[in-house]
């Protein structure tokens, strides 16, 4: 052991990012004050990224369980249940502060974290989803952000072989100084092949594999270099690397080493590094692991210890394995041109230890490190005042009223422009230009791209052109609308949770499963806290409505600058479902001319929060109309069961931009035009938003059909090359388009 | 008739190529570092990014112990289909003439694009009807290149297989050349996945008759 000379202080667990009282308390749990190794150990462990400090008491609240739910919160990653034996694993994380910073990287690797998530369980990855965050198209920053992140993603997603199936972007001022990167996995997976992280069988030898060991990603722990060092400019970068062709081999090599049932158990690397993964697999299996830093290959000979431990260093994996099967395991990994070097031992102390050749660097009770970290209550204190600053008017005051609602009629007359305006906004234009650049269809499963339908559509089994009474397939969707969500912590959280069963119930999916990631400024402080509570709330409530319960998740907080204020509270809401024919998996345009066109569902627009409220500078409400989840619940089951029918020719859920921008992104996406009639001219009735509200076409009798289960209301007939409502939009599809494409010119 | 689709580390779209050639024939794996090409009728070197592609893309693996052996198989007249990363790879090993840079526009493009069938008598394209096949590609070199004289003598002797219909050469190549073929007519490369085009529910099913045709020249060889 370190002399008491050198051991760290106080004031270096502060720096580390610990309170002064959570050191007294590990001063308590380990004796004595702990070492270097010990503190740097600790205090990754005990952060609010490992620890979920702030957040842990209300995640307890949220529905985990369910007749579906194989694999619940606590794993790698969730999985559901959805049938023939198999499971579909997933799940959602973030990468939004190393994504900051250097936004290829941290995009790039943010994928190749949640990728291993899913292979570390069993399953073979099928498709990524990732939902973006950045300030106003018009920031030179934002965009740089944009295209590189999204660079990023495509460099790993296409480079690996997993396709890249859908996604979200949205462009907000609260954005400007913190984007958020999230992205999400999935995997399939024999439901009797699935692998837990537990370490058991003392004697059993840990195994690390994958890439070298480097000092990339050392994070807060640099400060301990420094310190110890003596010099400041010696920090390491803290942003990551990502390798996806190592990733590729990890990952093949993972799934061929379980194939031939070799592992007892295995985790990946991620936050914290060997730490994390050690620690972790200790916890679940009650055992204690002896880990001996001298054995891990690594980039740099010079490295000290503690950085070996804390090391986020990507593409690595660690095992458990009998010793009897070590030798089996390298040899798949040299196969698959991956180096693997058993690094520990699974023993029956109870405690973390770290050696380097025989000398004990560190020693720590397992369950001191994963359960001891305190949690803290939040105390929530709804703003008296406004939060947000109102965005900037972007339309020209002839479209644009008064507050005082005074021009409103002139206003309406011109719902040509509105509607034009609404189609070339950041948040509403194609996402073409995005999502060109993704594999999409790698893996062959991918029955619907993107734009093709509310939610992408994967086949369960490889397509094989035989003939078959049915092709199962699942869908999957992620949303969330942050400005709703600031407006109204609940309400708006509640409409995410039902936008993604919506998208599904367009494409004839019943949710199993649901992953969040919540994305919030400061937790200690009080409307903040608010925020988080009420959402939290929100979410819970949603998820038990629908049947749909929360299998894993990540939170993301402190996302604030000191000059650029919170971010929106941001739940990214990713949710799966199965349906039981991919054949018959609407599409979100319309498809035949003369199909009658229906608008289905407890539909009760506002303006209030919405797209077009934004152009017009409005600053967000307080509060949002209340959401009948049951009707909405209702309308959802509706719309699935036409689908499912195959009574229905396309269906499409109304979100941003509202109605009149639903039916033209159906004309849109069907290359055929529409004819309407609405009960009046109001401009709510066109451009406010809600839950709960279909676009569907079909034959007149199909559509009707729906109305025992909720409202129908028949609104008009495909028809012709142009979109037209009421005597107030008449517009060609090219007019449509050209706006719809606006996009473009930020990726040329 | 029997598919060896070649496996390097990096490869992505293989299982693919081998789930498509098994709808008009067996199929299977040919691992990279084995030379035994386990006697199949016919190659096909896969979509993806072999050995990470870090360096040129197919510039590593035209040295894999594998493709020594496909080389041979080659000169002897074995059909040869480099799909995307496969075409690549073939061209680095000069199996087929030019080279793919990087696409015009600098990024990743997926597209599904319309293919005018230029030879239609060829060992590749023979059971291909209609004019027009619309196949999915994606990659970020994909940029058909080769210099003025190479170009002129692929047209005399009917190299150039495939092109783009217009407006769908995303990628830049030159004279909208998507699918070329050696002179002797058995190894053929194309940028376009036409794997990914064997099932209506993907998309379409245009790409079969790039792997119905093979099956028939091989059988008709062996006739």
């Amino acid at each position: 052991m370190p002399e008491a000379a050198t051991l760290p202080t106080v004031e270096d667990a502060v720096a580390l990012g610990l309170t002064r009282a959570e050191y007294d308390l590990i001063c308590e749990k380990q004796g004595g004050p702990p070492n270097q190794v010990e503190l740097a150990m600790y205090s990754l462990l005990w952060s609010e990224h490992c620890a979920y400090k702030h957040s842990k008491k209300l995640l307890r609240t949220l529905p985990t369980e369910g007749p579906s739910v194989v694999m619940g919160p606590g794993e790698n990653a969730g999985a559901v249940d959805i049938g023939g034996g198999l499971v579909c694993a997933f799940k959602v994380e973030s990468h939004n502060h190393p994504s900051a910073v250097e936004p290829f990287q941290g995009a790039a690797t943010g994928v190749g974290g949640i990728l291993r998530d899913i292979f570390a369980i069993g399953a073979r990855p099928i498709a990524v989803l990732d939902s973006l965050r950045f300030g106003e198209t018009t920031s030179q920053r934002s965009r740089y952000l944009l295209d590189r992140a999204v660079a990023g993603i495509g460099h790993y997603g296409n480079s690996i072989g997993v396709p890249t199936i859908g996604g979200e972007v949205y462009f907000e001022g609260p954005y400007e100084q913190n984007c958020l990167v999230n992205a999400m996995a999935l995997g399939i997976a024999r439901r009797e092949d699935l692998v837990t992280s537990a370490a058991v069988g003392v004697g059993n030898v840990v195994l690390l594999f994958g890439a070298s060991t480097g000092r990339d990603g050392i994070g807060g722990a640099s400060v301990l270099a420094s310190a110890e060092l003596g010099e400041d400019d010696d920090k390491r970068p803290t942003v990551q690397v990502g390798d996806p062709f190592e990733e590729k081999k990890l990952m093949e090599c993972s799934l061929e080493l379980l194939q031939r049932a070799l592992l007892v158990s295995l985790q990946d690397l991620g936050a914290a590094g060997l730490t994390s993964s050690a620690s972790e697999m200790a916890s679940k299996g009650k055992v204690g692991i002896d880990i001996d830093v001298a054995q891990v290959p690594l980039r740099e000979a010079d490295m000290e210890p503690f950085e070996i431990m804390v090391s986020e260093s990507q593409e690595r994996m660690l095992c458990v394995v009998e010793p009897t099967d070590v030798d089996a395991v390298l040899e798949l990994c040299e196969k698959w041109e991956v180096s693997g070097a058993p690094i520990g031992t699974v023993t029956d102390t109870g405690q973390m230890r770290v050696f380097k050749e025989g000398a004990l660097l560190g020693s720590m009770p397992v369950r001191a490190l994963v359960d001891d970290c305190p949690l803290y209550d939040l105390q929530p204190g709804k703003p008296t005042g406004t939060t947000y600053p109102a965005p900037q008017a972007l339309l020209p005051p002839q479209i644009n009223p008064r507050r005082d609602g005074s021009g409103e009629e002139t206003v309406a007359q011109s719902a040509n422009e509105l509607l034009l305006a609404l189609l070339c906004s950041a948040n509403v234009a194609s996402r073409r230009p995005l999502f060109e650049q993704y594999d999409a269809i790698v893996q062959s499963r991918t029955i619907r791209r993107p734009e093709q339908a509310d939610a992408a559509v994967l086949a369960v089994q490889p397509l094989d052109g035989g003939e078959h009474e049915a092709v199962p397939a699942i869908a999957v969707s992620i949303d969330c609308n942050g400005r709703r969500v600031a407006a109204d912590p609940y309400t708006g959280t509640v409409a995410a949770v039902l936008e993604c069963a919506s998208n599904l119930a367009c494409v004839g999916a019943e949710p199993l499963g649901t992953t969040n990631n919540l994305n919030f400024a400061n937790p200690e402080k009080p409307h903040i806290a608010w925020q988080l509570t009420e959402s939290v709330r929100g979410l819970g409530d949603a998820c038990r409505a629908l049947a749909a319960p929360i299998v894993g998740g990540n939170v993301s907080l402190y996302n604030e600058g000191a000059t650029a204020g919170p971010i929106y509270p941001t739940p990214v809401i990713g949710m799966v479902g199965a349906l039981p024919d991919a054949r018959r998996a609407a599409p979100l345009g319309f498809v035949r001319e003369g199909d009658t066109i229906a608008l289905v569902g407890p539909f009760a627009p506002s303006l209030d929060a919405s797209e077009l409220a934004k152009l017009w500078g409005h600053e967000l409400p307080d509060g949002l109309p209340a959401v009948d989840i049951a009707a909405v619940a209702s309308a959802q089951a509706a719309v699935r069961a036409a689908v499912r029918s195959g009574a229905v020719a396309s269906a499409h859920d109304v979100a941003e931009g509202g109605l009149a921008v639903a039916l033209a992104e159906c004309c849109l996406a069907g290359g055929v035009g529409a004819r309407v009639a609405l009960e009046d001219d109001a401009l709510e009735r066109l451009f406010g938003e809600c839950s709960g509200g279909f676009v569907v076409s079909g034959e007149e009798r199909a559509l009707m059909d729906m109305s025992e289960q909720t409202t129908v209301r028949i609104l008009g007939a495909v028809e012709g090359r142009s979109l037209r409502i009421n005597g107030q939009i008449d517009l060609s599809l090219e007019e449509l388009a050209e706006a719809h494409s606006a996009l473009a010119e930020l990726f040329a | 008739m029997r598919f060896g689709v070649l496996q390097f580390p990096g490869s992505c779209d293989e299982v693919d190529a081998l789930h498509a050639a098994r709808r008009v024939g067996d199929a299977e794996l040919l691992w990279h570092g084995e030379r035994d090409l386990k006697g199949v009728d016919a190659i096909v070197v896969p979509g993806g990014f072999s050995y990470g592609d870090y360096l040129r893309a197919g510039a590593i693996a035209r040295f894999s112990p594998v493709m020594e052996s496909v080389i041979a198989f080659a000169e002897d007249g074995g059909l040869v289909l480099g799909i995307c990363n496969g075409f690549q790879v073939l061209c680095e090993a000069h199996l087929l003439p030019g080279a793919l840079l990087p696409n015009t526009n600098l990024r990743f493009t997926f597209r599904q694009v319309d293919l005018e069938v230029v030879q239609k008598d060829t060992a590749f394209t023979g059971a291909c009807e209609g004019e027009l096949l619309s196949i999915p590609a994606k990659h970020s070199w994909g940029r058909y290149y080769a210099d003025e004289p190479t170009l002129a003598a692929m047209s005399d002797n009917g190299q150039v297989v495939l092109r783009y219909a217009p407006g769908h050469n995303f990628n830049g190549s030159s004279d909208d050349i998507a699918g070329v073929r050696n002179e002797q007519g058995n190894v053929f490369g194309l940028m376009p996945h036409p794997e990914h085009a064997v099932d209506e529910l993907t998309g379409s099913t245009d790409g079969l008759c790039i792997f119905a045709s093979m099956r028939l020249a091989a059988e008709g060889a062996r006739a």
